[in-house]
């Protein structure tokens, strides 16, 4: 292993040194975190639009009762790759670009562990996102139209639906192969941030000061680790079914399709906290720096945090109730749903408690913070009322659900990542967002998101099944489902005002000093955006909010603008992406029923790998 | 894989190549939890033959058993050989863990073949899905060691591996006897508890 050893002092040098390299070969082979994380940010808003867009044809489509803007093919196609594309294309990548930017940045460290293996990651994701959505377009290939191949079997993928049987085209094919792809992003992913945040912490950075966005990304990634595996496995017998004949869920053979259902949600149900725990962890991090007050009972957000991570394993038939799995199984998973709620509800005080008395600054930032806990315990309560079986019974499959999981992942999990996209976009720029711009955003997206999903509580009560094209006006619900169309279109018109945002900014906006909102911690010690090595000499932490002046500890001396003594930066690498792009091939051989293409895509995959091992990692 | 941006300092004095790979580990073992689960739970509910007692011939698969278990060992001969910098003997231990794990490989060729003329195929019945799914995942596994044990060796010949990549030669282990420790508990479920 051999480094460039940048050299000292110059002021010219350093500057040279400060901003990197630059042009497209940089960042396509480009190592560095902050890098990374932009592309993560920019891929996954791209396919945010692109989902919300869905989301707007399925909403138009419903807006007046026996709607014909499309096909029920279409509608299916519509809502699954909506569902798809929103939980691993946009909401858990956009953790992941904070992830990226932000944690080295927290912990006080020059990279993540693996700055390869994190390009690995992101090649990877951007080559599952694109092939998932190449079925929009490829239909003709397979003698089909344009938009009629895309997965249509829902993002949970019922079996036996999911059976070549049932689903003869490639339409699933292109939903379980994509997911595979993504699975293995997520996977190397997680091994990296796991041994980032416990090995690269800077002298002093015990475990207990570490910021609470780190922390729930800590456990996070432990979930992400241990539950992709499962859906792994789950989605290999869909492959071995659909491929190789095999009868994993054939109930002729003797099979149960509802262990495909045990081993969807046993992966699902962590899932739903791999998405809430980075949208907690931000709101964790806004709350107290814009109420200039420590997070209130630190250590309990944490070990609440973490018990979420462990019970979130032990409630996944709660999505099962309507399967009739008996009386004992029931109440088993109707208690442990409802003890969840206990530290969830634990964190909820304790964000209330940290605004209480605090010296309050409405910054959009907060604005979506304050957002983020009062719907997140809408959705938190009408999850609680599934909880009990007899009700779940009258929900399972109507609209009520559709409210419940979009109050939780829309004003839950989307707020909070609003609140991280103001919160650390100086320093992820160098520009803030204008603050009127983004006070409009908030409350068009506040208004609009509560007229498009309130009214789903009501409709899914009424009696209105969910995944289906369309409804008669007899059921009496075709002026709420005018609302609610109304309010996606309103959330439509906050996400414009955002990119209006973002793109007037990077003209005009006003530059970032190193900490705008005098920051706790430690990634506003630096310049924004930071210098490619991040931080010119690593910092010695003396308590749990570094940079502020408490009882216990005075602040920490921010480090110098000019680095002291040479920094080793690693440079940029090719093999990563050769190694990801291995994956998309080995899939089109499958999509295509073509054996000699997987011997393409491994040899790939094997050339990238050995390259990348045996490359001296150096500029 | 060479080294990480920092990778001689780490908080938690734990290699960071090492601590990743104990994570993967844990993650590998919710991946053939889930295999080793569905085997389980479909264990009887075939609806027609050949059943796991008519065909299992456990005589044969206690010998790539052993087989796998000796590989072990001589992979703890080839580490603590490359930990003294005995580069000889380092490369005959490497080399023979990369044999014995092929002879495992040949093992379960030979016997999915003779399982295939039997009667029992990837879609004859449940157990015929789950035994192929579950053991063919576990060979797999088999032979990405035994393309990494044989990487190793020929680093090793060119003089390109010593006691300075220890760290390497150690994680493969972990790898292989991770492996192994696998198919130890495939080994009783699957064959020896019918």
């Amino acid at each position: 292993m051999s480094q460039r050893a940048a050299p000292a002092a110059p002021a010219a040098l350093a500057a040279q040194m400060t901003h990197g390299p630059t042009g497209l070969k940089a960042w396509l082979t480009t190592t560095d975190h902050k890098r990374i994380g932009l592309l993560y940010f920019w891929t996954a808003f791209g396919f945010f639009l692109i989902g919300g867009i869905e989301a707007l044809m399925i909403r138009a489509q419903l807006a007046q009762p026996n709607g014909h803007l499309v096909s029920a093919e279409t509608y299916n196609q519509l809502f699954t790759m909506h569902g798809t594309t929103m939980v691993f294309l946009a909401l858990m990548p956009l953790s992941a670009a904070f992830f990226n930017y932000i944690i080295p940045l927290q912990i006080g460290a020059r990279d993540v562990a693996f700055p390869r293996l994190n390009a690995f990651s992101y090649w990877v994701f951007l080559s599952g996102g694109l092939f998932l959505n190449a079925s929009w377009l490829t239909g003709p290939l397979f003698h089909a139209g344009m938009l009629n191949v895309a997965p249509d079997g829902g993002w949970f993928g019922y079996a036996n639906l999911t059976e070549r049987q049932f689903s003869p085209g490639p339409n699933i094919d292109f939903w379980l192969l994509g997911l595979q792809i993504l699975g293995i992003a997520s996977l190397a992913a997680g091994f990296n941030f796991i041994v980032t945040i416990l090995n690269l912490r800077a002298p002093g950075m015990k475990m207990m000061r570490l910021p609470t966005f780190t922390w729930m990304t800590l456990v996070t990634q432990f979930l992400i680790i241990t539950a992709f595996p499962v859906i792994t496995v789950a989605l290999v017998f869909v492959m071995f079914d659909r491929f190789f004949g095999t009868h994993f869920y054939v109930h002729q053979a003797g099979a149960t399709p509802l262990l495909w259902q045990h081993l969807f949600w046993l992966f699902g149900h962590p899932e739903v906290y791999i998405l809430i725990l980075p949208a907690m962890g931000i709101v964790s991090e806004v709350l107290p720096t814009f109420s200039r007050k420590p997070l209130f009972g630190y250590p309990v957000v944490v070990y609440s945090g973490i018990l979420i991570g462990f019970m979130g394993w032990g409630v996944w038939s709660h999505h099962m109730f309507a399967v009739g799995l008996g009386p004992i199984a029931d109440s088993v998973f109707a208690a442990t749903t409802m003890l969840i709620a206990v530290p969830t509800g634990v964190k909820i005080f304790n964000w209330i408690a940290t605004l209480w008395g605090g010296d309050i600054h409405g910054t959009t930032a907060l604005h979506f913070a304050v957002g983020f806990i009062a719907m997140f315990i809408i959705g938190g309560l009408s999850g609680v009322s599934h909880a009990s079986p007899p009700a779940d019974l009258q929900q399972t499959d109507t609209y009520y659900v559709v409210a419940h999981i979009h109050y939780v992942l829309f004003g839950g999990t989307i707020m909070g990542l609003f609140a991280g996209m103001y919160y650390w976009w100086p320093k992820m720029t160098g520009r803030l967002l204008s603050e009127p711009l983004g006070k409009l955003h908030f409350w068009l997206q506040f208004v609009g998101m509560n007229l498009a999903f309130f009214p789903m509580h009501l409709i899914g009560l009424l009696g209105m099944p969910r995944r289906i094209y369309t409804y008669g006006p007899e059921l009496g619900v075709s002026d709420l489902n005018l609302v609610s169309t109304v309010g996606a279109f309103l959330i439509g018109l906050s996400i414009l005002v955002f990119v209006f945002n973002m793109w007037r900014t990077s003209r005009h906006g006003q530059r970032a000093s190193n900490d705008p909102w005098r920051g706790a911690t430690l990634e506003w010690s630096i310049a924004s955006p930071p210098p490619v090595y991040n931080f010119s000499v690593i910092p010695t932490v003396t308590g749990r909010l570094p940079r502020w002046h408490t009882e216990r500890h005075p602040a920490i001396q921010d480090p110098p603008a000019v680095p002291p003594a040479p920094i080793h930066v690693p440079g940029g690498s090719w093999w990563p992406m050769v190694a990801a792009l291995g994956l998309p091939i080995m899939a089109l051989s499958a999509l295509t029923h073509t054996l000699w293409i997987v011997f393409v895509g491994v040899a790939v995959l094997l050339f990238g790998i050995y390259r990348w091992a045996f490359e001296p990692f150096e500029v | 894989m060479t080294h990480s941006a920092v990778a001689h300092h780490t908080s938690m004095g734990l290699d960071s190549r090492k601590m990743a790979f104990w994570t993967f580990i844990g993650s590998e073992c919710l991946l053939f939890g889930t295999l080793i689960s569905t085997y389980l739970i479909y264990k009887g509910k075939s609806v027609v033959g050949p059943y796991p007692h008519e065909i299992l011939n456990i005589p044969f698969t206690s010998v790539s058993t052993f087989d796998l278990l000796l590989s072990s060992l001589v992979m703890v001969l080839a580490l603590a050989a490359v930990q003294r910098g005995d580069m000889k003997w380092a490369k005959i231990w490497l080399l023979s863990t990369a044999l014995l794990g092929l002879v495992f490989l040949g093992g379960q060729v030979i016997e999915f073949t003779e399982f295939v003329h039997k009667g029992l195929t990837l879609q004859t019945n449940l157990f015929g899905c789950t035994f192929f799914v579950l053991t063919g995942t576990h060979g797999a596994h088999v032979a990405v060691g035994v393309l990494w044990l044989l990487t190793l060796w020929v680093r090793a010949v060119q003089g390109k591996l010593g006691p300075a990549n220890a760290m390497t030669v150690e994680i493969t282990g972990l790898y292989w006897h991770f492996v192994d420790v696998v198919w130890i508990v495939i080994f009783t479920v699957v064959y020896l508890i019918q």
